[in-house]
């Protein structure tokens, strides 16, 4: 509370004004961010940004309805102006008799760092960014443009409700990514790697700038000999880790509760059903250790926690928020999650992945006729009631009679979440977690994610090329 | 609009910045508020409000640059946000690009009003504003047995900037927005939920169209009933205006200065040259009054004028910010387009529709994505088959995959239909022979 100069006695009386028209909860979300980044091109870093973003949001729920106000301030008048603005959403007499905050939850970390980047000073992180731009250009010489980036975020969060729960946490975010544009016989392609986690200084070392440097190089390489394929339905070998988003688009907004109680989403009524093989278990996990969609606590005071949505192949649970676990009568599953103070929190997925099944990636590809085997994406997206799904293949392999050929680039391949669900045959027991800068848009609101999962195999997707 | 106290705010972080060191210095300040209603199913089910303030700084110092922002607005925390950010612009490597643009380059003021602010926005009761969203709904709740959800949503809001740089130049500028949308989810077959959406938006309260948003969602979703993909093949491709933009968006992203810099662009060494269609008439036209898009000068002050970026296909210009053209050797132009214009060819969508032969029309883009330096493009559609002028069947889970010159080359028919509540005013296009993958 100290860190935005307020007490307990005005959370109380910001609490007791969004619940004078009779709402049934309200929460306080104070926020307190610093973003930096710095910027190498044309082989030196030469601009930064820095910017301060700070302010408070008060929600107010009767039943399933939201109120919803935000003020960039911590005055108190200010606060209860925005109180009673979000407390109009209910149509009653006041709701609240006494309100004490007396459970403070003290969460498990799970992102704990070393050393805060509020510390650290440019003099110190140019020479990392530095040394990623020298060492892309040392790999290969058809490096013709590098531009690199870092990233971090250093967030204050303090939280506060009706029913007496309040916390404070502090969220920390690095990302570091590097674009390079390769030139070979007169024609350019580009290729971009990048790590991101919650941590602090201790995030840069010598072997992250060889990781990202090796798989900037590695993706744009590829892409020379790379050809678009002949489109159509085929069978796909998804490749361990980034294949993730597959998880994330087909099936994982699907599964949040929203869409759910709402009945607009394709498994609004499969809850509980077999939905694919047996050997299918999918997570949905606020507590890896400093992995970047982790949460200690939610947007709205739930623990961060770890959540099978799948399990032997059954719709085991959604993803909720406070709104839809009242509805569902169940407990949240900590996936309440909000932009900023600027947003009021939505079911939103953390880190997504698949856990291993028992084949291999070989056998799935030996077990292809003609298909195509990918790896390296940019994009996806959903259409939550028809289940359509896509995901953008930057590069992948052809499959022809159970062998990898020719490199494959730039192709769409789109299916339907069930059906593609039900024609996962095989899962390889390689899993990885994919720790690049996944980013999540719903509703206007992005969020940190990410995916991953073993290797896999889907009897049936269409992919595009040329006919 | 922006007030006196945040102007003069303004002044004295210009000044301060100065003093410590800047040779020069653009500060930008933005203030917005905005309002919203969600209703599903008869019920309010969301209300939001909202107001905020934004200084943005961008520093030049010994041909170091940087570029900061706080919406913390008290003098006392500015001034140390300025110490703070001076001593880490030190730290970078020089970059003799970075500087302001030429004095002369800056709009000059004395033009007339652009109109894109409707002050009445605040005189209209909350009540007014949500019964909207309520109508909008209403329309179509409980017309048809299908109908799972309609949720619909009423928006407005207001936005405020003020531009000062060291160099000589001060802007204002104001918009309003309102808007009005309506999504619909309906029973399919099995398990699938098809849904869809409408919406208008517009500057003023008095343009926008308050009626039949709800009916238009409702068509849109009913007829994607029975969506299925069909052959694979090579089919001409009708894109309705709502959707076209989306085939331009990457010819526009490798116009940019950055990326052509960068070598990240198809259309590098490009200028002068028939890149598109002859067919193809693209304007920058930023000083229409009272239309989306439109300005009299870009983020950094430069005023903007009309221009051909396409004539007859010939690529005409390309948008190069000040950094750019220092970078690069070469003359700036604008840091981006204002309000895109595509000149409308004579016929309506149904009216290319009942003379098609066989082909796909499409009217939403799934995903997919396009290759920055080559042009290549994959995207997932939805739409219908069309045989002999007529729709015969729903289409959905299809890509359409291509080369964005090879696409713009095949372009056969332009439209005369573009949204105007859009900065970008596109038609809808006609295009031969497009690689469709589905069965």
């Amino acid at each position: 509370m100290k860190h935005f100069g307020i007490d307990e006695a005005d959370l109380k009386k910001v609490l007791a004004a969004a619940l004078e028209k009779g709402g049934d909860y309200a929460d306080l979300y104070f926020e307190h961010a610093f973003n930096n980044s710095l910027g190498l091109r044309d082989g030196e870093v030469n601009s930064t940004f820095s910017g301060i973003d700070y302010g408070m949001g008060v929600r107010v729920l009767s039943g399933d309805q939201t109120g919803y106000a935000y003020v960039e301030s911590t005055e108190i008048n200010d606060m209860l102006k925005a109180a009673r603005t979000a407390a109009r959403i209910a149509n009653a007499s006041a709701n609240l008799n006494s309100l004490n905050l007396s459970h403070q939850i003290k969460p498990k970390n799970h992102y704990r760092i070393k050393q805060s980047w509020e510390d650290i000073n440019l003099k110190q992180r140019i020479p990392y960014v530095q040394k990623l731009n020298d060492r892309i250009f040392e790999i290969d010489e058809r490096v013709d443009k590098v531009m690199v980036s870092l990233s971090d975020s250093s967030t204050y969060v303090l939280f506060a409700n009706s029913e007496g729960v309040w916390y404070e946490d502090f969220r920390p975010m690095v990302s570091l990514a590097a674009v390079c544009v390769m030139k070979e016989n007169g024609v350019y392609e580009n290729g971009r790697a990048a790590r991101a986690f919650r941590m602090g200084f201790e995030f840069l070392n010598e072997a992250l700038i060889e990781e990202i440097a090796q798989e900037t190089i590695a993706e744009t390489a590829i892409l020379f000999d790379a050809i678009k394929p002949k489109g159509g339905e085929m069978a796909v070998v998804l490749g361990a880790g980034g294949s993730g988003i597959f998880l994330h688009e087909a099936i994982g907004h699907a599964f949040e509760a929203d869409f759910n109680r709402k009945g607009t989403s394709i498994f609004s009524d499969m809850l509980h059903k077999k939905i694919c093989a047996d050997f299918i278990n999918v997570v949905d996990d606020g507590t890896i250790p400093y992995n970047r969609g982790s949460l200690n606590i939610d947007d709205e005071g739930v623990l961060g926690q770890k959540t099978y949505i799948v399990r032997n192949g059954v719709l085991d649970s959604y993803l909720h928020d406070r709104i839809s676990a009242k509805h569902y009568g169940i407990q949240p599953t900590g996936n309440g999650r909000r932009e900023s103070f600027r947003h009021a929190p939505l079911p939103r997925m953390r880190a997504t992945y698949m856990e291993n099944g028992n084949s291999t990636e070989e056998e799935m590809i030996a077990s292809v006729k003609k298909g195509v085997f990918v790896d390296s994406f940019t994009n996806g997206q959903v259409q939550i009631g028809a289940g359509d799904f896509t995901f953008f293949v930057k590069s992948g392999m052809l499959i022809e009679n159970g062998k990898l050929t020719t490199p494959i680039k730039d192709i769409n391949i789109i299916g339907n979440g069930p059906k593609a669900l039900a024609d996962m045959t095989m899962v390889a027991s390689n899993y990885q977690m994919d720790n690049g800068t996944w980013t999540c848009g719903k509703e206007g609101q992005s969020c940190p994610v990410t995916c991953g999962m073993p290797s896999a195999l889907v009897r049936k997707l269409t992919v595009g090329g040329d006919n | 609009m922006i007030s006196n106290e945040y102007k003069e705010l303004a002044r004295w972080a210009m000044d301060e910045c100065l003093k410590q060191g800047c040779q020069a210095v653009r500060l930008n300040i933005y203030s917005g508020t905005n309002t919203d209603f969600d209703v599903r199913d008869k019920q309010l089910d969301k209300l939001q409000q909202s107001s905020e303030n934004q200084l943005v700084f961008n520093l030049y110092l010994d041909g170091r640059y940087g570029s900061f922002s706080t919406n913390r607005m008290e003098k006392a925390e500015i001034g140390k946000f300025i110490v703070n950010a001076v001593d880490s612009v030190r730290y970078l490597a020089a970059d003799p690009c970075r500087q302001l643009p030429e004095a002369s380059r800056y709009y000059q003021g004395g033009m007339p009003d652009l109109d894109l602010c409707d002050i009445t926005l605040n005189e209209i009761s909350p009540d007014e504003k949500l019964q909207l969203a309520h109508d909008a709904a209403d329309e179509i709740l409980g017309s048809d047995d299908r109908i799972l959800s309609v949720q619909s949503s009423y928006s407005d809001g207001e936005s405020f900037s003020y531009t000062l740089a060291s160099n000589g130049f001060e802007g204002e500028s104001a918009h309003s927005y309102f808007s009005i949308s309506v999504s619909v989810s309906i029973k399919g077959e099995g398990e699938a939920r098809p849904e869809s959406f409408w919406y208008d938006q517009a500057l003023s309260w008095n343009d926008l169209q308050k009626t039949g948003i709800g009916k238009i969602a409702l068509e849109r979703t009913l007829e994607k009933l029975g969506q299925q993909k069909v052959a694979s093949g090579t089919y001409p491709m009708l894109v309705d205006n709502l959707n076209a933009g989306r085939l331009l968006g990457p010819v526009l992203s490798a116009l940019n200065g950055n990326s052509l810099q960068q070598k990240n662009s198809f259309l590098m060494d490009k200028l002068g040259e028939q890149v598109l269609s002859e067919k193809v008439n693209i304007l920058d036209n930023p000083h229409l009054p009272h239309s989306f898009g439109a300005r009299y000068f870009d983020n950094e002050g430069v005023a903007t004028k009309k221009r051909f970026i396409f004539n007859k296909g010939v690529l005409e210009t390309y948008f190069i910010d000040t950094y750019s053209a220092l970078k690069m050797g070469v003359e700036p132009t604008i840091s981006s387009i204002s309000q895109l214009v595509l000149e409308n060819g004579d016929r309506s969508l149904e009216e290319m529709v009942a003379t098609m032969e066989r082909g796909i029309l499409v009217t939403g883009f799934n995903g997919g994505n396009s290759n920055s330096t080559s042009g290549d493009f994959s995207f997932g559609i939805e739409g219908f088959l069309i045989e002999n002028g007529k729709r015969v069947q729903p289409i959905s889970e299809m890509n359409v995959t291509g080369n964005m010159l090879t696409l713009w080359q095949k372009l056969e028919e332009i439209g005369n239909d573009p949204r105007l509540n859009n900065a970008y005013q596109i038609p809808s296009l006609l295009f031969n022979d497009l690689d469709f993958s589905g069965l």
